[in-house]
C-alpha cells in the first residue's frame, strides 16, 4: 500500500524537472522534451487523484491530456524545423529576431 | 510491501531520468532518458491500476512522439548544445528557492492528503470501462479533440513543407 501522496510529490518532482530544463536548457528540442516531462508529470497526478477519489473520469483526462500532447509534437517540430531552415540553429539565443 | 517496492524501484528510475534529462547536452541523451521516464511511468499507472492509461502511455508517448522527437534530431543532425552561463542571482537564489519551495510542497502534500492508500488494483481502469466513458460521457471533448488533431496535421504540413519559392524554382516540387 502506498500513500497517494508519494505520487503525488513524484509528479511535483518531474514536473519541477520539467521546469528547471525549460530554464536552463538552450537546445530548442531539449526545452520541447522539457515540456513534454511537465505534461507527464501532470499526467501523474490525474490518475493518482483518480485513484484517491474512484473518479474514472481522471483517466479519461490523461487521455485527452496525450491527444493535447501529441497534437502540440506535431505542430512544435514543424516549428523547429521551419526554424531551422531559416536560421540554421537550433539555439535558443540566436533565435533573436523579435528582441529588442 | 511488494507495491511500495515496486513504486520506490521505478520512481527512482523515474527521477534518475528527469535529472539525466538535464544534466545530458547531447539531444538524442535527453530523448533517450525521456523514454526511460516515460515507460517507467506507464509501470506507476499499473500500479495504480490504470491499465489503458499505462498501455496508451507506451504506445503514444514512448512510441509515437518519441519517434518523432528523435526523427527530427536525426533529421536536423542536432549537436551539443554550447552552455551559456548562468546568472549569479539565479545560483544564489533560485537553487535554494526551488529546494524550499519542493520540500514546502512535498511537506503539506504528505501531511494533508497521506491518509488514503491505495490498493494494487483498487480502481478498475481497463480499456472496456475507459472506452465506455469515452463515447458516452466525454462525447464531445472527444470528437473536438479529433478536430484538434486534423488541425494540427494540417498545420505540421504547411509549417514543415518546403517554402513556396523554393518549390517554384526547382519546378519539381508538389
Amino acid at each position: 500500500m502506498v500513500p497517494i501522496s508519494y505520487y503525488l510529490v513524484l509528479s511535483g518532482i518531474l514536473f519541477g524537472c520539467g521546469v528547471v530544463g525549460f530554464l536552463i536548457k538552450r537546445n530548442i528540442i531539449s526545452i520541447f522534451m522539457s515540456i513534454e516531462l511537465m505534461l507527464n508529470g501532470v499526467n501523474l497526478s490525474f490518475v493518482a487523484f483518480a485513484a484517491q477519489w474512484h473518479a474514472l473520469s481522471g483517466q479519461v483526462f490523461v487521455f485527452l491530456v496525450m491527444v493535447v500532447a501529441a497534437a502540440e509534437a506535431a505542430v512544435g517540430l514543424a516549428i523547429i524545423i521551419a526554424v531551422y531552415r531559416n536560421r540554421e540553429t537550433l539555439n535558443v539565443d540566436q533565435v533573436n529576431l523579435l528582441k529588442l | 510491501m511488494l507495491h511500495l517496492a515496486l513504486f520506490s524501484i521505478f520512481g527512482a528510475i523515474c527521477v534518475a531520468g528527469a535529472v539525466n534529462l538535464l544534466v545530458q547536452r547531447h539531444p538524442i541523451n535527453s530523448a533517450l532518458s525521456l523514454i526511460a521516464v516515460m515507460t517507467s511511468l506507464a509501470v506507476e499507472y499499473l500500479l495504480l491500476g490504470a491499465e489503458f492509461v499505462a498501455a496508451v502511455q507506451v504506445i503514444i508517448y514512448a512510441g509515437a512522439i518519441m519517434v518523432l522527437f528523435v526523427f527530427v534530431i536525426m533529421l536536423l543532425n542536432a549537436g551539443e548544445e554550447e552552455r551559456t552561463r548562468g546568472s549569479r542571482v539565479a545560483i544564489l537564489f533560485g537553487i535554494p528557492g526551488v529546494l524550499l519551495g519542493g520540500v514546502l510542497v512535498a511537506w503539506t502534500l504528505i501531511q494533508r492528503s497521506g491518509t488514503d492508500e491505495v490498493a494494487l488494483g483498487a480502481l478498475p481502469g481497463s480499456p472496456t470501462i475507459i472506452g465506455w466513458l469515452l463515447f458516452h460521457d466525454f462525447l464531445l471533448p472527444f470528437e473536438v479533440t479529433s478536430l484538434l488533431i486534423l488541425i494540427a496535421i494540417m498545420g505540421a504540413v504547411v509549417l514543415a513543407g518546403k517554402p513556396e519559392a523554393e518549390t517554384q524554382q526547382t519546378g519539381k516540387g508538389h
